[in-house]
């Protein structure tokens, strides 16, 4: 546990925003590479970690994804002293005014995400909402020393510390997605000593707020017979409490809907429940929201299941997870590989027969 | 010729330390302690009064008679929150304390309680949002604190922004720099006190919420002469409509603020006059602070018993009552050598005049 403690705190210290996910990739790839048998990186930048077959012959692929990019700003112009910003993946501006962030310049530099004072501001927009045109960083710095050192297009990442809760729980910005990633690396270390039947593709994505690109071009270069998709879903708590919300720290959630595979349900189902792992459905009636949409049709399909960690405040710098829930996906994940054998796939294609 | 004071790593971590602290209006507790820890080999007198203002007299040296009376003020307290009641696990309404806009609440960390309990003020995911809904103000009775499903506290309890303290070059960064950054200057000059008057150093309370604090500390000092020590909101920024920017009140790196005149206060142009003097004799940049709204302390200092001739000055410091402020070091060492040198050259001859 503190093991996963400190190394969530790592993830979500990073930047890593969609399309410049390289920061994650080089701390994962450090975590992974005594773990698995070949890191690669894919070309648009998604880190795989292959852990071979036991002996070498594989009976399938199986491809788990979780995605390494986080939402943030980009610079996209210049305000005397200030830098006008455009959001990287889907950002509120409600919850921007008073952010520390950090600006990706020639040099990292320290700033805040400003509301334009409404004194400055035309008469129809004082007291109103905050949207992103009248959303500023400020670093402190003068114009000229600003023009000096950012540039058009540089990254603007979120600052906020992780924060560690009371009774296993954690806070902080891009817990969507790294603490995904952290049930992945769990989810590898957990099948250390087990024989495995099938090739094992960990794949750490790119772009999936944007692009979901990383997930379609990994899957195809790969071509993984079935794929687990680890990520986020909402936290039950201010702001979602109906039914697409699920409660921090009572287990995991697992999709049935047309963007999962049934057969995939049933069996983490009762792997769960046999291995006494909390769990929860979560109805996905159209799409999962997760790389699940691109891999799913992956060249000629692939048969995927959603695992989703439940997480209050999405995308807001103060997302929270439970420690517990985490922890109870990688073990789901390491037993459904461990039950793979020869005849899965024959299995699964029969299976299919009787929906 | 005296030095210049400067402002370097101690009284940095000083400021960190004192920015860092949990001190909401009515709970300066925190900030007390510091106050008394770092004063008290300094400091001729140290008293807490009523209120919790921290009263410090350093007293005229080499047998000087009958000194000049001179109060400095800073306030201790900041704006915060008030736990209200708890909803459900670790979920709690809140009170806000202070002028807080409320577009500053959502996505913050917070910390509550005297342990320091951490928490978030969460928002709805944005992929829940009804339609048009971006388009509203988040309101503040629909924000919670949330302290994780095991977390506690209890109503009544305070809490604050959770930024930390960071320095980078020249610019500080702090949710506590109004009027932490006062508090830091008083400490260094009763650490610097001239000798020639009887200094006296109110660390007051409850600023915030309508000048409690140093009305009674004026009571209780009966001062010849009064200086607030304070931040002030720099608004130098660009205007939305690309006008000139005429109401900008006060500017980073233009060196301490000096008011003329704002909503509570007409400050003695005696006073003002021999701060613009001394600045100029020491060649320290200064600015006048727009005159206009706002007010510091020596709103109520100046009303005390029959009349305190009073003067503020302040830390020009962007985006007050929000979760971080931002200041410049230069600014706050020559805020600090201004009043320095004042202290130092002060007689009660400007007071033989009648104010203008």
């Amino acid at each position: 546990m503190d093991d996963l403690v400190s190394f969530l705190t790592q993830l979500i210290s990073l930047s890593g925003l969609s399309g410049y996910e390289s920061p994650v990739r080089e701390v994962l790839s450090t975590r992974w590479r005594p773990i698995v048998d070949e890191l690669s990186i894919s070309k648009l930048g998604s880190l795989h970690g292959l852990k071979r077959a036991s002996d070498g012959k594989p009976q399938g692929k199986i491809m788990l994804a979780a995605h390494m990019d986080a939402i943030g700003l980009m610079v996209s112009g210049y305000s005397e002293n200030l830098l006008r910003v455009t959001s990287v993946g889907g950002i509120d501006p409600r919850i921007l005014p008073g952010q520390m962030v950090t600006v990706h310049g020639k040099e990292n530099l320290p700033g805040i995400a400003i509301l334009q004072p409404d004194r400055l501001v035309n008469e129809a927009h004082r007291e109103k909402c905050p949207a992103l045109e009248r959303i500023f960083i400020d670093t402190g710095l003068s114009e000229s020393e600003l023009k000096e050192t950012v540039e058009v297009g540089s990254l603007v990442s979120f600052a906020t510390p992780p924060t560690h809760m009371e009774g296993g729980y954690i806070a902080g910005h891009s817990l969507d997605n790294r603490a995904s990633l952290a049930a992945l690396t769990l989810c590898l270390e957990g099948l250390k000593n087990t024989k495995l039947s099938w090739d094992v593709w960990a794949v750490a994505t790119v772009q999936e707020e944007e692009t979901l690109g990383g997930a379609l071009t990994s899957a195809f270069e790969i071509e993984p017979d079935l794929a687990l998709v680890v990520d986020v879903t909402f936290g039950k708590g201010p702001g979602a409490t109906d039914h697409r919300a699920f409660p921090l720290g009572k287990g995991v959630t697992i999709g049935v809907g047309s963007n999962v595979h049934p057969s995939l349900e049933k069996r983490l189902k009762a792997l769960a429940d046999e291995e006494k792992i909390p769990y929860a459905t979560e109805i996905l009636p159209a799409s999962s929201g997760t790389d699940a949409i691109t891999l799913q049709v992956s060249r000629s399909g692939v048969p995927c299941e959603v695992i989703g960690l439940p997480l209050r405040y999405m995308h807001t710098p103060v997302e929270e997870v439970a420690l517990a829930d985490i922890e109870s996906a990688g073990r789901l994940m390491a037993k459904f590989i461990s039950s793979l054998n020869a005849n899965t796939m024959t299995e699964i294609r029969k299976e299919m027969l009787e929906w | 010729m005296v030095n210049k004071l400067k402002i370097e790593q101690k009284q940095l971590s000083l400021l960190e330390k004192l920015c860092n602290a949990v001190a909401v209006s009515g709970n300066e507790g925190e900030v007390r302690r510091i106050v008394i820890e770092e004063l008290k080999d300094f400091a001729d007198e140290i008293t807490v009064d009523a209120m919790g203002n921290v009263l410090v007299r350093h007293h005229a040296k080499n047998g000087t008679v009958d000194p000049l009376k001179v109060m400095l003020d800073a306030h201790m307290d900041e704006v915060g929150f008030m736990i209200a009641a708890e909803e459900e696990e670790g979920i709690y309404t809140f009170e806000v304390v202070g002028g807080i806009d409320p577009r500053q609440l959502p996505g913050k960390l917070v910390l509550v309680g005297k342990d320091h309990t951490p928490g978030v003020i969460g928002t709805k995911p944005i992929h829940l949002l009804e339609e048009k809904e971006e388009d509203s103000p988040i309101a503040q009775n629909t924000l919670r604190i949330d302290l994780g499903p095991a977390g506690k506290a209890k109503p009544g309890d305070y809490g604050s922004f959770a930024t930390r303290f960071l320095r980078s070059g020249n610019n500080l960064f702090s949710k506590a720099i109004d009027d932490r950054i006062g508090v830091a200057t008083l400490i260094e000059l009763v650490k610097n006190a001239p000798e020639n008057i009887e200094l006296l150093a109110s660390f007051s309370v409850q600023e915030e919420i309508g000048l409690r604090g140093a009305r009674v500390a004026a009571y209780t000092f009966a001062p010849d002469l009064a200086i607030a020590v304070d931040s002030t909101p720099a608004f130098d920024l660009p205007r939305e409509d690309g006008n000139e920017n005429a109401v900008y009140n006060c500017r980073l790196g233009g060196g301490p603020a000096i008011y003329l005149a704002d909503a509570g206060t007409l400050s003695d142009p005696r006073l003002i006059q021999f701060l613009c003097k001394t600045a100029e004799q020491n060649s320290i940049i200064y600015q006048f602070r727009q005159p206009g709204g706002g007010g510091t302390n020596a709103g109520w200092i100046h009303r005390s018993r029959a009349g305190v001739p009073s003067v503020s000055i302040s830390v020009p410091g962007r985006y007050a009552h929000t979760a971080v402020l931002l200041s410049r070091l230069e600014d706050w060492e020559n805020a600090l050598n201004l009043v320095y040198f004042t202290l130092r050259g002060i007689t009660r001859e400007i007071l033989e005049t009648p104010r203008g």
